[in-house]
């Protein structure tokens, strides 16, 4: 009787000792920037130049992750990167003269699309377009720069 | 000539039907199943606490000291870059995705595995499971179905377990030893890795599980009945266990990217 009562210890202590691995693997080492909203809405926008940005950067605004970038594709008409991403629809209220640029978290970070809010009355609604953007700068050409010290812009036009 | 190509032809024949004998075998072990977790479920916590419990120190020291070697090496390494705040991603991104599962069914083959296959093996070499056809006991369902499940619910918690304590080790080594911020050392993990790594871990876990049981269980009940097939059954199952967990984390990594 005694063996069978430390076994049946033995095995429940194992077992809620994997369970809480499970939990803890699954709770405290991801998050951080992980964006799952039920119901998105699609907005464009086009770049000059998107630089690095890749399927599944983050949209913020202000700071705080607001969408994920589902496209990056190249107009062959215009000569410009489109950029298609979805944000959450629990923020409908983003003026629709807001602009758009390519940002780098950090020195070496990975890209993300930052919006900047304009003064617009009219939203951001599925299917809207972001005029105004700023392309991402890409590191080389301001060392370029920097280097042959003419104030040429190598990037833009 | 014609005698080399008769063994050839022999070896090749031999091969298929083992191949179908361990295909029949899965079948048997898959069709007592449900009957065994739904009404002998005791038998199954018991081969929990064999295959998982009594693994638990081997699982739990060496993923300590995984983990703290991860943390060294990757301080060390990435110190060169003035990067080694991201000692703790590095640490976590190996550990979840592939030392884990891997080093975790490794372990549990050489613990767990020759347990299972030595056990079944001496039963039949000392006649025991002829003994329990004879009262109309299913040696499958009474002795090896129960080892089967017991084992696969122990390995992907094993593995759990391992890659937890691994980053608890590495946090020891990165964070208490060498300095690192221990705010960087969480918060860039947390940046980095994702739900879907984690998911990698956790089906790699399971499907190792299932094939390091699969292949113990086998071996034991397959081996030949004297003191030296018990112990062949042994050696095979740790090899063959090996071979195939790597060949699998492979193609189960190359699924994910």
């Amino acid at each position: 009787m005694r063996q069978t009562r430390a076994v049946e210890l033995g095995t429940g202590l194992f077992v809620l000792l994997g369970v809480f691995a499970l939990f803890f693997l699954t709770t405290q080492t991801t998050g951080g920037d992980d964006f799952n909203a039920d119901e998105v809405y699609t907005v464009e926008a086009r770049f000059q130049n998107v630089g690095s940005l890749k399927r599944r950067a983050p949209v913020s605004m202000a700071g705080v992750t607001i969408g994920r970038v589902t496209n990056v594709r190249f107009d062959p008409l215009t000569l410009e990167a489109v950029v298609t991403f979805v944000i959450d629809a629990e923020y409908d209220q983003i003026p629709d003269d807001s602009d758009a640029s390519i940002l780098t978290a950090g020195l070496l970070g990975s890209q993300y699309v930052g919006l900047q809010p304009g003064g617009s009355d009219l939203y951001l609604a599925d299917g809207s377009e972001i005029l105004f953007t700023q392309s991402a700068i890409v590191l080389e050409n301001l060392i370029g720069k920097f280097l042959v010290g003419n104030s040429s812009d190598g990037d833009s036009d | 000539m014609i005698s080399l190509a008769r063994e050839i032809r022999d070896t090749l024949v031999e091969f298929v039907r083992t191949f179908g004998a361990f295909i029949l075998f899965f079948v048997q072990l898959l069709a007592h199943t449900p009957s065994t977790l739904f009404k002998r479920f005791g038998l199954v916590v018991g081969q929990v606490h064999n295959t998982g419990t009594l693994s638990l120190v081997i699982i739990l020291v060496c993923g300590l000291f995984v983990g703290a070697v991860l943390g060294l090496q990757g301080y060390s390494n990435l110190a060169r870059f003035n990067a080694e705040d991201t000692v703790g991603t590095f640490a976590a991104f190996a550990l979840i995705k592939e030392l884990g599962p891997v080093i975790t069914a490794l372990l549990f083959a050489g613990r767990a595995g020759t347990a299972l296959a030595s056990e079944i093996g001496l039963m039949k070499a000392t006649d025991q499971l002829s003994a329990m056809e004879m009262m109309a006991v299913n040696p499958i369902r009474r002795v090896v179905v129960p080892r089967f499940l017991g084992a696969c619910i122990s390995m992907p918690l094993l593995t759990a377990v391992f890659s937890a304590i691994g980053l608890f080790g590495a946090h020891l080594v990165g964070v208490s030893l060498l300095g690192v911020d221990v705010g960087a050392f969480w918060q860039q993990m947390q940046q980095a890795i994702s739900m879907k790594d984690v998911e990698e871990g956790i089906v790699k876990s399971i499907v190792f599980g299932g094939a390091a049981s699969l292949i113990a269980v086998w071996e034991g009940y397959n081996c030949f009945p004297t003191a030296e097939g018990v112990g062949r059954a042994t050696t095979r199952t740790v090899v063959i266990t090996a071979i195939v967990v790597l060949i699998l984390d492979f193609m189960i990594t190359a699924r994910y990217l």
